[in-house]
């Protein structure tokens, strides 16, 4: 892609599973997530970087997908909040999420646990500080977030 | 939100980024997006070409090279926080970048960006100005290394001329000097009031003052007691701006509550 141009066929692994398509060079990611390959988990709050309601893995890292170019993703491997459940359900953060009451409207929860589950990958057994930290690009207008706090302390407690 | 139509290229190196840069017109460079796509949303700009940095490998290094820190323009906040070189050199940058916004915008968000978009709540302007950094530009016509006090030269402007790139970012390590941050922000690691970075080296105090004009405003105080400080920042005659989170009257008692703060800071950690 050395010359310019306002198109691009971009390979993208979402989930495991690779995706080759023809993109326009505007389209966001998050656009590109949730309307070319129709995965809906990941959710639009503000498309302004400000909510974290997109944030997804990019390359294992948490990132708000709104603040990216779909072309920008060429190549990468992206993880999004359908990847989380396992074949038994709901995997240990998604459990405990809900034992603690850690969701009211779900609006936020994709970002969450996708923040949470970027967080518990580098530290398994994170303080409620760390986890403050972890979510702290990470709105939500429902619960306070102590519930949400509790949650992610308590996975690998 | 849909953007208005752009081109994309995407380099593999320094020469033929600037290639791009210079060779078509209405060319930006693309870092991390962290202000760039937002920008481009608001249609506050709307470049025709994009040219994106991430696979230019040779600007993501951070290095020392002997008494010198020097930080590639696509170093990010995540990298420089981890960097051990930055850790041994100029433990301060990699304090600071911690306090940026979010988890998500400092994996994404780099050094030449955040200094490329001079806005003047941002951290690193007033950082790098008290540090006496330096800035390496790279153009068609060559290359060029230009000081703090000369590359910041208004809101979202720069030394970096159309169809230039960044390279990197030098900064003196620390030797006997001491480094301190103070910031009054929007909620805790948000967007300044008021910032104030501070450097204490042998003899020598300098103060950078953020969000208080378009750039950083410097002020160097004859000594690194308290009522110095205030004195040298009265003495700036600052005329900040007023928004609905701090009047001009507020901003200029904030910017001596956070240059006091910051040399505070500083002084104890020279001790
Ligand atoms: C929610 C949110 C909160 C934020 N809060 C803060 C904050 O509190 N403090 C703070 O400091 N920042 C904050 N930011 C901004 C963030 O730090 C950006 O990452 C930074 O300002 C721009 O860096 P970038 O790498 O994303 O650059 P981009 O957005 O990609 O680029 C910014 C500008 O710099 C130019 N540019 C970038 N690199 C080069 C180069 N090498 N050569 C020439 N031109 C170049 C681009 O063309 C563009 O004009 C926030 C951002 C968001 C989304
Ligand atoms: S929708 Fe991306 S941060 Fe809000
Ligand atoms: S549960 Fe409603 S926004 Fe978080």
């Amino acid at each position: 892609m050395a010359e310019p141009s306002t198109s691009a066929s971009i390979s993208v692994e979402i989930n495991g599973e690779v995706y080759e398509r023809e993109v326009d060079a505007r389209r966001l990611l998050v656009h590109f997530i949730r309307d070319d390959v129709e995965l809906t988990g990941t959710h639009i709050g503000c498309d302004t970087g400000n909510c974290g309601a997109c944030t997804i893995q990019l390359d294992g890292q948490a990132v708000k997908s709104c603040m990216l170019l779909a072309v920008q993703a060429d190549g990468a491997k992206l993880r999004t909040v359908e990847d989380l459940a396992n074949d038994d359900g709901l995997n240990p953060l998604q459990q405990a999420f809900s034992s603690h009451h850690a969701l009211q409207c779900g609006y936020c929860t994709p970002g969450m646990l996708m923040s949470a589950t970027a967080l518990l990958e580098a530290n398994p057994r994170p303080s409620e500080d760390e986890a403050r930290t972890a979510i702290q690009g990470n709105i939500c207008r429902c619960t306070g977030y102590q519930n949400i706090v509790e949650a992610i302390v308590a996975v690998n407690a | 939100m849909l953007l208005r139509e752009v081109e994309y290229a995407r380099p593999g190196s320094v020469a033929e980024a600037i290639q791009l840069l210079a060779g078509h017109e209405g060319a930006r460079a693309l870092a991390g997006g962290q202000t760039l796509v937002n920008v481009m949303k608001a249609r506050a700009a709307s470049p025709d070409v994009l040219v994106d940095l991430s696979r230019v490998e040779e600007l993501r290094t951070i290095s020392v090279s002997g008494d010198t820190l020097v930080l590639g323009a696509m170093a990010t906040y995540t990298q420089i926080m981890g960097s051990s070189e930055v850790e041994v050199s100029r433990p301060i940058l990699g304090e600071v970048v911690a306090q940026i916004a979010d988890v998500q915008v400092r994996n994404r968000g780099t050094i030449g960006g955040n200094v490329c978009s001079s806005d003047p709540t941002n951290h690193l302007p007033p950082l790098l100005v008290a540090l006496d950094a330096s800035f390496t530009i790279r153009g068609t016509g060559g290359e060029r290394t230009v000081a703090a006090s000369d590359f910041f030269l208004g809101v979202y402007l720069t030394a970096v001329a159309e169809g230039e790139l960044l390279l990197s970012v030098s900064v003196p390590a620390s030797g006997n000097a001491a480094d301190g941050f103070a910031a009054v922000t929007i909620g805790r690691d948000g967007t300044c009031i008021v910032s104030a970075a501070a450097c204490l080296d042998d003899d020598a105090t300098r103060v950078a003052i953020g969000c208080v004009d378009a750039v950083p405003v410097l002020v160097q105080p004859e000594r690194s007691d308290p009522e110095s400080i205030r004195g040298a920042v009265t003495a700036a005659a600052l005329d900040p701006p007023a928004d609905v989170h701090a009047s001009a009257d507020y901003r200029r008692h904030l910017a001596e509550v956070c240059a006091v703060r910051a040399v505070q800071q500083a002084s104890e950690r020279g001790r």
